[in-house]
C-alpha cells in the first residue's frame, strides 16, 4: 500500500471528517432551536433563517473582505429574523408553528432575491485550523483541518448546558418555558424572555448558514441547504432538548452522512441511495431503541406545542 | 447503424440553410418584419455554475441575435408547472419556439404541449423524437462525451498517483458514457490508470458532492472531475485539497485558478441557431440532431496554467483525430469493469451510433458500479 | 398594542363593528404585506403598478390564469389536507413528501400487469394503491408514536427521507423501465388509463377529486361523531379515554387517512401528469402541504382557499419572470409578506370574535 491510499481506513477517517465538516451548521442551528424551544416557542422556521445567514454571511464577507464580521452579520441577519418571529408570536392566538414556516417563505425568498449577484464572486472563506499537523498521513491532515466554527459549537453546547442549569437566567427561561403561570407568578417578563430567546436561536442559525456558505462546502448557491434547517427541529426533540445530547445528535448525523460517499471509496458500490439515507435510518432506529410508551413529549417544555 | 445521423457538413448545411448561421443571421433575418419570440425553460437556476448556466449563455449569445426575442424562465420543476409555463409562453407572450432545456420536460410535458400547439416549435435538450411523436418537435443533443474524453487524456498526462476520482450524479446512460470517455482518454496515455466513481444519486446535492470529493482525495485520487448538475463544489474541494480538477456544463476554470485543467462545456448557441432557424423559415425542425467537437456543440475549457506542453499536444492531436474520424473512442476490444467484452474487436461504434444511447456498463479501469 | 398576550382587548366598541373588523382585517394584512412589497420591488429598480399588474394578470386575470392557477393548486389541496387532518387529533405529522411518492410509486406499478382493462376500475385502483401506501407510510408514524413513545414529527420527517431512498432505489433499480435511458422511470402506464381533463375547465380530474376529498373531510369533521372524537383526542387523551374512546385507534386512523391523502395526491399526479413515476414527483408538495394546512389553520375549505391562493401566485411567478426578468424568488417573498401579515391579522380577528362573544 503507498502512501497516498489508505484503503478501507478511510472509511472512520471519512466519518471522523464528516462528523467535523458536516455536523457544525447542525450544531448551531440545533441548539439555537433547543434555546428558542426551552422559553416554550417553536421557530419552524430556521430552513429561512439559515439560507439568509448562509448569503449574509457571504455577502458581508465578499464585501468587506473579512469572513468573520461575515459570520458576525448572518448571525444579526438571523437575529432580526427571530426578532420578527418572537414579536409576531407574541400577538395572542398567533400560531407560532404557521408563523415560522411563512418565516421559511420569506427568508430563502430574501436570500435568493439578494443573492442573485453573489453566485459568481468568491468571498474570502472561513481559516482552519490544522489539527493534523503532527500526521504524515496526508488524509489524516485533511480529516483534521478542522473550522475554528466547530470547537465554538461544542464550546457552545456546554455554554448553554451550564447556562441553562447553573444560572438564575436559565432558570428563568426554563420557568418561562415550563409553566407561563408560573413564570407569572415570579414576576419573570414572559414575552421579554421568549424573544431574547427566539433571537438567540435566530442568531446561531444564522452562523450555521454563515458556516455552509464561508467553510463548507463553502460558496454561496440556491441550492446550497440541503434541509438543515428542518433537521435541526428534529434534533432537539431526538436530544431531548438537551443541548450536550444535540451536540452528539449533530456529530451521529454529520457522520453517518459522510458514510454513504465513504463506502463507495472504498468499494462499496451498491445501495448507495440507501446507505445515504443512513443518517435518517440511523436516528429512527436509535429513537425506536431508546424511547418506551411513556411519552414521546416527556423531556418537552411544558409551554411547548408544536400544535395549537 | 439504423438512422443516418447529422455529419458534419450536414448541420452547416442546416445552419445555411435556415439562415442562421451567425454570419448569414443579421442579412437575413434583419429583414423580418416581426421578430420571433422564443421561450426558454430551466429546471434549476441560471447561475448554476453548470448545465442550466451553459443554456442561459447561449440564450444569452441568442438574444443578441438580431430579430429574435427571448422570454425566459428558471427553476421550472417538471411537473404540471412546464406545461403551463410553455403554454403562457405561447398564448401570453407569443413564442413561436420553445427550447425545454431539462431532460424531464420530454414525456410528457413537450408531447402534450406539441400536440396542442402544433404550429409552435419544440425543441429539447436530451430527448429522442421517434415516429408518431408529434412533427413539430425537435430533439437535439450533444456529444459532450468526446470533450470529455479530451480530458481525460489531459488528466492521464497530469496524474501522478494513477488514480482519478470523478463525482457523478447518477448512472443514467448519458453520464456513463462520458465516465466512460474520461477513463478511455486517461488509459489511453496509460492503461495502468484507474478512475473511482462516486454516485452522489442527485442532480444538486453541495455537501454530499463535497463529501465525495473528499473521499476520492483520500483515497489518492490526484485529478478529481465532476458530472454533477453544478459541479462548482466538486471543483473548489479539490482546489482546497490542492488537487488537480476537470469541468463539466460550463467553465469552472475561475473556482479553481490552481489546479484547474480543463473541462468538457456544451455550446448551445449552435443547435439554438438550427432551430430558432426552421421556426423562422417555418420549416419542420430537425427532430433527432447529435453532433460533437467538430460541429462546435461541445468543447473544451481552454488548458489552465498547469498543464504540460506534451499533454496539451496529446489533447490537441486527439482532438483533431476525433474531428477527422481516425480516432474512435468506442472501439473494440472493449471490457466492462466486471470483465464482460462489451464490444469486441474490430469493432467500432462512432459518436453516432445509436447502440451507445441505452450504455450500461462502466468500462474496465473504472471503480464503481451502475 | 392591546394585542399582545395576556392584555385582553377591550370590547368597547358594539358587536357590529368587531365583526365587520374581523373580515376587513385580513383585507387589510393583503393591502399591508402588498404596501412592503411595492416597497421591495420599487428599491430593486422595477415599477411597483407593473409588478402587481402581471400578478394579476397571471394568477387571476383571464380564464388562461385561472385555469394556470387551478392547475397548480389541484396537488396542494391533498397535501394539505394530510397535515390538517391528524392535527385534528393533535399530530403534527410533516412527512408528507415520503407518503406522496410512494403512493405515485404504488400508482404507477399496480396497474401495470393488467392491458386493455376498461379505464374506470384501473383509474380507482390506482387512488387505491395510492392511498394505501401512503397510509401505511404514516400509520407506522403512528404505531412508533401510540406504541413505541417516538415523536411523531420528527419520526414522520425521517420516514419521509427513508421514502425518498426507497423510491430512488425502486425506481431507478428494481423497477426502472429499461427503455427510460436518461431519465429513469417506471414501466409507463396504459395511456388510456391516465385521468381524462375536465370538461370546460382544462384541467385534470385530480383537481375535482382532490375538491372532493376536501369537502368529504369537511363534513365528516364538522358535523360527525368521528370529528366530534378526533377532537376529543387531539384535545387530551386522559379525557378521551374517560369517556370510552379508543385513543390509539383514532391515533392511528388518524394518520393512516391523512397517509392516503397524501398517497393519493402521489397517484394523481402520475395518473394525471406525469404517467410514470420518477424524480419529477419530488418537487416539495409534501412541504407546501405543511404551510397550506397550517395557514388554513387546518380547516379543509380553507385549505382550498389557501391553495388557489399560492397556486395563483405560482402562475404569476411564472409571468413575473418572463416579463420582467425577475426571479422567482421575488414572488417567494411576496407570498412570505402575505403569510406572516394575515396570519397575524386572522389571530387578532379571532380575538376580537371571542372578546364580543362574552
Amino acid at each position: 500500500m503507498d502512501a497516498t491510499s489508505i484503503g478501507w481506513l478511510a472509511l472512520p477517517l471519512a466519518i471522523l471528517g464528516g462528523a467535523i465538516r458536516v455536523s457544525t451548521p447542525f450544531i448551531f442551528v440545533s441548539i439555537g432551536e433547543l434555546i428558542t424551544e426551552k422559553s416554550g416557542r417553536i421557530n419552524l422556521g430556521l430552513e429561512g433563517t439559515l439560507m439568509l445567514g448562509a448569503m449574509a454571511g457571504y455577502a458581508i464577507s465578499y464585501l468587506s473582505g473579512s469572513p468573520w464580521l461575515g459570520v458576525l452579520s448572518a448571525g444579526l441577519a438571523g437575529m432580526a429574523f427571530g426578532f420578527l418571529h418572537g414579536l409576531l408570536c407574541s400577538v395572542k392566538r398567533v400560531n407560532d408553528t404557521a408563523i415560522g414556516i411563512s418565516l421559511i417563505v420569506l427568508g430563502t425568498g430574501l436570500a435568493f432575491f439578494l443573492g442573485k449577484p453573489l453566485i459568481e464572486p468568491k468571498a474570502p472563506p472561513l481559516p482552519s485550523i490544522a489539527l493534523g499537523f503532527w500526521s504524515s498521513v496526508p488524509q489524516v491532515r485533511a480529516a483534521l483541518d478542522v473550522n475554528a466554527l466547530f470547537f465554538v459549537g461544542i464550546a457552545l453546547a456546554f455554554a448553554v448546558y451550564v447556562f441553562l442549569n447553573r444560572t438564575g437566567c436559565g432558570l428563568m427561561l426554563r420557568t418561562v418555558g415550563d409553566s407561563e403561570d408560573a413564570a407569572r407568578a415570579l414576576g419573570f417578563p414572559v414575552l421579554r424572555v421568549r424573544i431574547i430567546a427566539t433571537m438567540a436561536g435566530g442568531f446561531l442559525a444564522g452562523i450555521g448558514g454563515s458556516f455552509l456558505s464561508l467553510s463548507y462546502p463553502g460558496s454561496w448557491s440556491e441550492g446550497l441547504s440541503s434541509g438543515q434547517g428542518i433537521m435541526a427541529v428534529a434534533l432537539v426533540i431526538f436530544a431531548r432538548w438537551r443541548s450536550i445530547n444535540a451536540l452528539g445528535a449533530s456529530l451521529l448525523f454529520g457522520g453517518a452522512g459522510a458514510l454513504g460517499p465513504a463506502l463507495q471509496g472504498i468499494g462499496v458500490t451498491g445501495y448507495y441511495y440507501l446507505f445515504n439515507a443512513a443518517p435518517y435510518i440511523l436516528t429512527l432506529a436509535i429513537m425506536v431503541a431508546s424511547t418506551s410508551r411513556a411519552a414521546p413529549f416527556a423531556d418537552a417544555p411544558g409551554e411547548l406545542k408544536l400544535h395549537r | 447503424m439504423t438512422l443516418k445521423p447529422v455529419d458534419r457538413r450536414s448541420v452547416l448545411q442546416m445552419l445555411a440553410a435556415a439562415g442562421s448561421a451567425p454570419f448569414v443571421l443579421k442579412s437575413t433575418v434583419a429583414l423580418a418584419e416581426t421578430p420571433l419570440t422564443v421561450g426558454v425553460l430551466y429546471s434549476g437556476s441560471k447561475q448554476d455554475y453548470g448545465f442550466n448556466q451553459s443554456h442561459a449563455q447561449a440564450a444569452a449569445a441568442l438574444k443578441k441575435q438580431t430579430g429574435i426575442k427571448v422570454v425566459e424562465e428558471e427553476r421550472v420543476p417538471e411537473t404540471i408547472a412546464a406545461q403551463r409555463s410553455m403554454e403562457g409562453m405561447i398564448r401570453q407572450d407569443g413564442a413561436q419556439l420553445i427550447l425545454a432545456t431539462s431532460f424531464g420536460y420530454f414525456k410528457p410535458h413537450v408531447l402534450e404541449m406539441a400536440a396542442k400547439y402544433p404550429d409552435v416549435t419544440f425543441a429539447h435538450t436530451g430527448g429522442v423524437w421517434t415516429a408518431g411523436m408529434p412533427e413539430n418537435i425537435g430533439t437535439f443533443y450533444a456529444y459532450i462525451f468526446e470533450a470529455q474524453y479530451i480530458s481525460g487524456i489531459v488528466a492521464g498526462h497530469m496524474t501522478k498517483s494513477k488514480k482519478l476520482g470523478l463525482v457523478a450524479a447518477k448512472p443514467t446512460p448519458n453520464l456513463l458514457r462520458s465516465i466512460n470517455a474520461f477513463a478511455l482518454g486517461a488509459r489511453s496515455v496509460d492503461p495502468t490508470i484507474q478512475v473511482q466513481v462516486i454516485f452522489t444519486g442527485d442532480w444538486v446535492l453541495p455537501v454530499r458532492e463535497a463529501e465525495a470529493t473528499n473521499t476520492l482525495v483520500d483515497q489518492g485520487a490526484d485529478v478529481i472531475a465532476a458530472q454533477v448538475d453544478s459541479p462548482k463544489v466538486v471543483i473548489e474541494t479539490a482546489e482546497k485539497r490542492g488537487v488537480m480538477s476537470c469541468g463539466y456544463h460550463s467553465s469552472q476554470a475561475d473556482v479553481a485558478p490552481n489546479g484547474y485543467l480543463t473541462g468538457a462545456e456544451w455550446n448551445w448557441i449552435t443547435p439554438y441557431l438550427v432551430y430558432a432557424g426552421s421556426a423562422r423559415g417555418g420549416k419542420k425542425p430537425e427532430h433527432y440532431l447529435r453532433a460533437g467537437l467538430g460541429d462546435h456543440f461541445v468543447k473544451n475549457s481552454p488548458f489552465g496554467k498547469l498543464v504540460t506542453p506534451e499533454a496539451r499536444a496529446a489533447a490537441e492531436t486527439a482532438r483533431a483525430d476525433l474531428i477527422g474520424g481516425t480516432r474512435v473512442i468506442y472501439s473494440g476490444p472493449l471490457k466492462d469493469n466486471k470483465g464482460n467484452v462489451v464490444i469486441p474487436a474490430g469493432v467500432m461504434q462512432s459518436s453516432s451510433d445509436r447502440a451507445l444511447d441505452g450504455i450500461n456498463y462502466l468500462i474496465e479501469g473504472i471503480i464503481g458500479q451502475v | 398594542m392591546s394585542s399582545i398576550s395576556g392584555i385582553e382587548p377591550v370590547p368597547s366598541k358594539p358587536l357590529g363593528t368587531a365583526a365587520q373588523l374581523s373580515v376587513a382585517l385580513p383585507v387589510l394584512a393583503v393591502l399591508l404585506a402588498s404596501a412592503i412589497f411595492a416597497a421591495f420591488v420599487a428599491l430593486s429598480g422595477q415599477n411597483p403598478a407593473t409588478v402587481f399588474g402581471l400578478i394579476v394578470q397571471g394568477g387571476f386575470g383571464s380564464s388562461f390564469a385561472w385555469q394556470d392557477t387551478l392547475s397548480r393548486a389541484a396537488p396542494l389541496v391533498l397535501v394539505g389536507l394530510a397535515v390538517a387532518i391528524p392535527a385534528q387529533a393533535g399530530l403534527v405529522i410533516i412527512g408528507g413528501e415520503g407518503a406522496l411518492v410512494l403512493g405515485g410509486l404504488a400508482g404507477a406499478v399496480v396497474t401495470l400487469p393488467f392491458a386493455g382493462v376498461h379505464a374506470l376500475p384501473m383509474q380507482l385502483l390506482m387512488l387505491l394503491a395510492g392511498a394505501l401506501i401512503g397510509g401505511l407510510w404514516f400509520g407506522l408514524a403512528g404505531v412508533l408514536r401510540q406504541y413505541r413513545g417516538v415523536n411523531e414529527t420528527i419520526s414522520s420527517l425521517l420516514l419521509s427521507y427513508i421514502g425518498i431512498a426507497v423510491f430512488h432505489h425502486l425506481t431507478e433499480g428494481m423497477l426502472r423501465d429499461p427503455a427510460s435511458l436518461d431519465k429513469p422511470s417506471t414501466h409507463p402506464i396504459d395511456p388510456s388509463y391516465m385521468l381524462p381533463t375536465l370538461p370546460g375547465v382544462g384541467v385534470h380530474a385530480g383537481l375535482a377529486v382532490s375538491l372532493l376529498l376536501a369537502i368529504a373531510a369537511h363534513v365528516v369533521l364538522r358535523y360527525t361523531r368521528w370529528g366530534f372524537a378526533l377532537r376529543v383526542v387531539g384535545g387530551s387523551a386522559r379525557v378521551a379515554r374517560m369517556i370510552g374512546l379508543a385513543v390509539n385507534r383514532w391515533i392511528l386512523g388518524a394518520s393512516v387517512v391523512a397517509g392516503g391523502m397524501a398517497g393519493i395526491a402521489g397517484a394523481i399526479e402520475v395518473a394525471a401528469v406525469q404517467g410514470t413515476a420518477n424524480s419529477s414527483l419530488i418537487v416539495g408538495y409534501g412541504y407546501s402541504g405543511i404551510l397550506v394546512a397550517f395557514l388554513a389553520r387546518h380547516q379543509p375549505l380553507a385549505i382550498v382557499a389557501v391553495a388557489l391562493l399560492i397556486g395563483g401566485m405560482q402562475a404569476s411567478a411564472s409571468l413575473l419572470q418572463r416579463r420582467l426578468g425577475l426571479p422567482d424568488a421575488t414572488m417567494l417573498v411576496f407570498q412570505g409578506l402575505i403569510f406572516v401579515c394575515v396570519l397575524v391579522a386572522d389571530a387578532i380577528a379571532q380575538q376580537l370574535r371571542e372578546t364580543t362573544r362574552r
